[in-house]
């Protein structure tokens, strides 16, 4: 195809071999953070999933409140059904945290990003690669990456979920009976900030910029699907910022659910 | 008056090594008169392709301390000038001499992408009306001063070489400003999976790391269009919907 007698393939100066670039900035400095903050994240969710059990209470409540873990949110079951082989251990989460997990899972920001930092292809841009062969996302497994905007629907349910909680985090035990008393601590402001944390991921996702206006060519004629679609496109352009802080935002909610019921902490009631 | 090293690829063909040039230089210099500074000194025999020295004619792409940079647009305050500072040719495309190299690859792919497809005039003259915000998407896509920068950097053709397969992240975001062009009446959907392949793009986004534009090559144009192709080939649902619709 090209006019000169060097082949395209195998180019003029061979592939580079894994890690060899001439880049003399610290390259490595991204995907290695990107490489440990994806690692911290899924040790704590593994240690948080197995360990539900806080002495003889549920690590996931705190007594009084009606404080509950976004990791066990919704609480759909507090033990294994009767049918389940009592030699398997049994996680209620299983159940649920599919949907956040393949929503992260196949969301465009974070491929690109642990492809980079888990996969090294490319570790860096115009650094060589480990692998030889190639296939992207053009078969499977990686063809159900395409799968994303299916999880998107269910992560925007996950959104109404998750504001339900933080409601129920203003009501607390009285003398009238459990959650009958509105009140509000500190962990009921932790419970309101994490659905709108995971809001500002969710409604800048790439598949939801695209249903709510970017797959039309012409927007100009309808002005609320337009002010959508800018609203979306500004989220969208802080994407990987919210992708981070609201996944890291979980996990601490979880762990101040998790010491408050280890009596660890104590939550401060303000009114 | 400071002196720096530089490390300039020379050879033809792919053959040869970086020669070092010791030289002076003084603030607000770019790398590319560097360059023209040792041509015309020391090494007059030295190819570089230039054109415009404005950052607009897409010529002096070249690699810089192993980044894809625009020689011109490349200030030496921008690069540690203690250490020796390496300028080589582009990797992903053919060799031809020292700095040069034969980038026709790109305009072979750009024939293959079906022509820009206006529906009938608007108007008993034969123009069109659009409105700007309709054309705000294209229009980012039609800064490319087609530089190849973004072609270099992808691990696809940079590393896995799919040169026959992938037309590479340039052509994407043409593609792009032709699928989202109000005017248009092309579909490019099926050819941008089955013989574009976008799917090996892995949105890594090194290209629009390099992009001297600043076009965000792969937030506005390569995602839109895989979510294009979602909705074409890989949405069930959705399809059924439209359907019913
Ligand atoms: S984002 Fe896609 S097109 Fe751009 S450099 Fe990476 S793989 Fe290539
Ligand atoms: S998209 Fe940017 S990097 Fe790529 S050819 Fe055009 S101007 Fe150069
Ligand atoms: S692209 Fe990140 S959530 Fe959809
Ligand atoms: S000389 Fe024209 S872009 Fe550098």
């Amino acid at each position: 195809m090209s006019s000169i007698d060097v082949p395209l393939k195998g180019g003029s100066f061979g592939t580079a071999k894994f890690g060899q670039t001439q880049r003399k900035d610290k390259w490595w400095i991204e995907p290695l953070l990107v490489f440990l903050g994806y690692a911290l994240f899924i040790v704590y969710a593994n240690y948080a999933i197995i360990n539900y059990n806080c002495g003889g209470r549920p690590c996931y409540e705190v007594p009084g409140t009606g404080y509950l873990s976004p990791m066990f949110s919704p609480l759909l079951t507090r033990g294994a059904p009767t049918w389940w082989p009592s030699y398997a251990p049994f996680f209620g989460t299983m159940l649920i945290l599919w949907a956040p997990l393949g929503f992260r899972f196949t969301c465009y920001y974070y491929r690109g990003a642990y492809y980079k930092a888990w996969w090294a292809d490319p570790i860096s841009c115009a650094v060589g690669e480990p692998r030889k062969s190639y296939w992207g996302e053009r078969k499977w497994p990686l063809l159900i990456q395409n799968a994303h905007r299916y999880f998107l629907y269910f992560a925007i349910i996950f959104i109404f979920i998750l504001t339900y909680d933080a409601w129920n985090g203003l009501w607390f035990d009285g003398p009238a009976g459990p959650r009958t008393q509105f009140g509000l601590g500190v962990g009921s402001l932790v419970l309101i900030l994490n659905p709108i944390l995971l809001g500002l991921y969710t409604f800048g996702c790439h598949s939801f910029r695209h249903l709510i206006g970017g797959r039309k060519d012409i927007l100009s004629t309808s002005p609320v699907r337009k002010s959508c679609y800018d609203c979306v496109s500004g989220l969208n352009r802080k994407h990987m910022l919210w992708a981070w802080i609201s996944m890291f935002y979980v996990g601490f909610v979880d762990l101040y659910i998790r010491l408050c019921a280890m009596g660890v902490w104590t939550d401060w009631r303000i009114l | 008056m400071s002196t720096a090293t530089f490390q300039i690829w020379r050879g033809e063909r792919g053959n040869g090594k970086f020669v070092d040039y010791t030289t002076e230089y003084e603030t607000g210099m770019v790398v590319l008169d560097v360059v023209h500074k040792i041509q015309g000194s020391v090494a007059n025999d030295m190819a570089v392709r230039w054109n415009c020295k404005a950052g607009k004619c897409g010529s002096c792409s070249a690699e810089i301390n192993g980044k894809p940079r625009l020689m011109c647009m490349t200030r030496l305050n921008q690069l540690d000038l203690t250490q020796p500072v390496t300028i080589e040719p582009m990797k992903t495309f053919p060799h031809v001499k020292d700095l040069v190299t034969d980038v026709s690859w790109n305009y072979e792919v750009k024939k293959k992408i079906q022509k820009f497809t206006p529906r009938k005039p608007d108007a008993p003259d034969g123009t069109w009306r659009v409105q700007q915000a309709d054309v705000d998407r294209p229009q980012e896509f039609r800064k490319c001063i087609e530089c190849f920068l973004c072609q270099d950097v992808c691990h696809v053709l940079r590393d896995h070489r799919l040169h026959d397969e992938f037309i590479g992240p340039r052509f994407l975001i043409h593609t792009a400003q032709l699928e989202m062009n109000p005017l248009d009446t092309g579909n490019r959907l099926k050819a941008l999976k089955d013989d574009y392949n976008i799917g090996y793009c892995n949105i890594t986004k090194c290209c629009t790391k390099v992009c001297p534009e600043e076009i965000k090559i792969t937030d506005n144009g390569i995602i839109p269009l895989k979510e294009r192709v979602v909705d074409e080939f890989y949405d069930p649902l959705g399809g059924l919907f439209k359907m019913f619709r």
